[in-house]
């Protein structure tokens, strides 16, 4: 399990703040002016205490139903996997997020055995697409028309829950060559238009599915215009950005926008840099699970500070 | 890249069985100018052919990807491994294309007269 505590006072006094968790490591690293410090972890007491006098909410992501090659022949059991941990958590979550890359191929068995599955928890379920979910033939229709009732544009949609705000975007769509991901123009006037009417004090949380701050270009991790989206942040106390996309933990703390991204349930991609490519990382057996797993984020009431706590399937 | 050689085989096996059934008629799968992907990358990067060529685009990969040019004039559906798009090029010129789902990923077919 690994535990981050993001003190939103003390990061906010600090320049240029940045911190990491990479994933199968555990290392947790910050650094302040160039020198690496350690950020305190949230202790077990901590998070139970926050539970207690708050609310809590899952993130899952890249559940890519339908995959079945080396990396896990079975993404389907693994998604119930997750969705049993979700099941047993001693603190029922307020609801659930979804990152996208809900279906690896956005077929509507697949889509279908995704709601049957992640439906088991009974809880209320705010999803965004991943590229994998606009790949019908109506590019995006299938997804729009089973996700997007109340969403504007390809998909997106903000809602508010115990005092904070949540903001889901959608940047996988209209991808230009040479490109990233893409939020687009009329997606960004939406979003100056919501939260203009949103106090500085609310803390908002943001969700996409590819990561709103470049992750590694060359493999595509990061989105074109998401300054233009940070800008629009900037004004308030606090902010979280979850995103998925790149199947393992990274962590960066800004100003006052953290910044994490989630474990997939289904297969584990490669660390920046350390393959030739992105995609499907086939590890030894018995290793999968311990690269998989789900994100519980619990808010404080009255608070600025939300704790991100993931756990892998692996765990106990 | 901890992919298996094994993944590898098989995902060019499943090419070579479903190339034929997804080539136009017209098409010669065994003879048509290939362009392969493979680890997010368009292989050649650059292909040369002869006004009237038809290229066939093949994903070895173990994700899906999808052909586009750059000027929209083709666009494949989303390749999954072992598929297949073939695209007749009928007028000379340079035609740069990109993935759809990986913009990064870069190709240009040049076409001679
Ligand atoms: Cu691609």
């Amino acid at each position: 399990m690994t535990q981050h505590h993001d003190d939103g006072e003390g990061i906010s006094r600090r320049h240029a703040l940045e911190c990491m968790i990479w994933a199968g490591t555990g290392v947790l690293w910050t650094v302040s002016g160039g020198v690496p410090v350690s950020l305190n972890l949230l202790g077990a007491a901590e998070a139970a205490e926050a539970q207690a006098s708050g609310f809590t909410f899952l993130q899952i992501s890249d559940s890519h139903i339908g995959f079945d090659k080396a990396a896990n022949p079975h993404a389907i059991d693994t998604l119930k996997e997750a969705i049993g941990k979700v099941k047993a958590l001693p603190a029922k979550p307020a609801f659930m997020i979804h990152t996208g890359d809900i279906t690896h191929l956005s077929k509507a068995a697949q889509f279908d055995n995704a709601d049957q599955i992640i439906g088991g928890t009974g809880l209320d379920v705010h999803y965004v697409p991943g590229e994998h979910d606009v790949i019908d033939e109506g590019n995006g229709r299938a997804y729009i028309e089973r996700y997007g009732k109340n969403a504007k544009g390809a998909g997106w949609y903000s809602f508010d829950q115990n005092g904070v705000h949540f903001v889901g975007l959608v940047n996988v769509v209209n991808l230009r060559a040479g490109g990233l991901g893409n939020l687009g123009a009329e997606q960004l006037a939406w979003l100056a238009d919501d939260l203009r009417a949103v106090s500085a004090s609310t803390p908002i949380v943001v969700f996409a599915h590819i990561p709103l701050w470049t992750v590694y270009a060359d493999w595509g991790w990061g989105t074109e215009d998401s300054t233009q989206a940070l800008a629009l942040l900037k004004r308030f106390g606090s902010v979280t950005v979850l995103n998925g996309h790149i199947h393992q933990i990274m962590q960066k703390v800004e100003g006052n926008i953290t910044f994490h991204t989630a474990r997939s349930t289904a297969f584990p991609q490669p660390a920046p840099g350390t393959a030739p490519a992105p995609g499907p990382m086939t590890v030894p057996a018995g290793q999968l699970r311990s690269l998989l797993g789900i994100t519980d984020v619990a808010v404080r009431n009255g608070g600025q500070e939300l704790a991100i706590i993931d756990s892998r399937l692996s765990d106990a | 890249m901890t992919r298996t050689s094994i993944s590898r085989l098989l995902a060019c096996a499943l090419v070579a069985g479903g190339s034929t059934l997804l080539l136009p008629e017209t098409g010669h799968a065994a003879d048509a100018p290939r362009v392969r992907i493979e680890n997010f990358s368009f292989e050649p990067q650059t292909l040369t052919v002869k006004a009237g060529t038809t290229v066939v685009f093949e994903n070895d990969d173990d994700i899906p990807h999808l052909v586009v040019a750059d000027d929209k004039s083709f666009r494949s559906k989303a390749l999954d491994t072992g598929d297949t798009y073939a695209f007749t090029f009928s007028k000379p010129g340079d035609f740069a294309y990109f993935c759809g789902l990986h913009p990064h990923m870069r190709g240009k077919i040049a076409v001679s007269p």
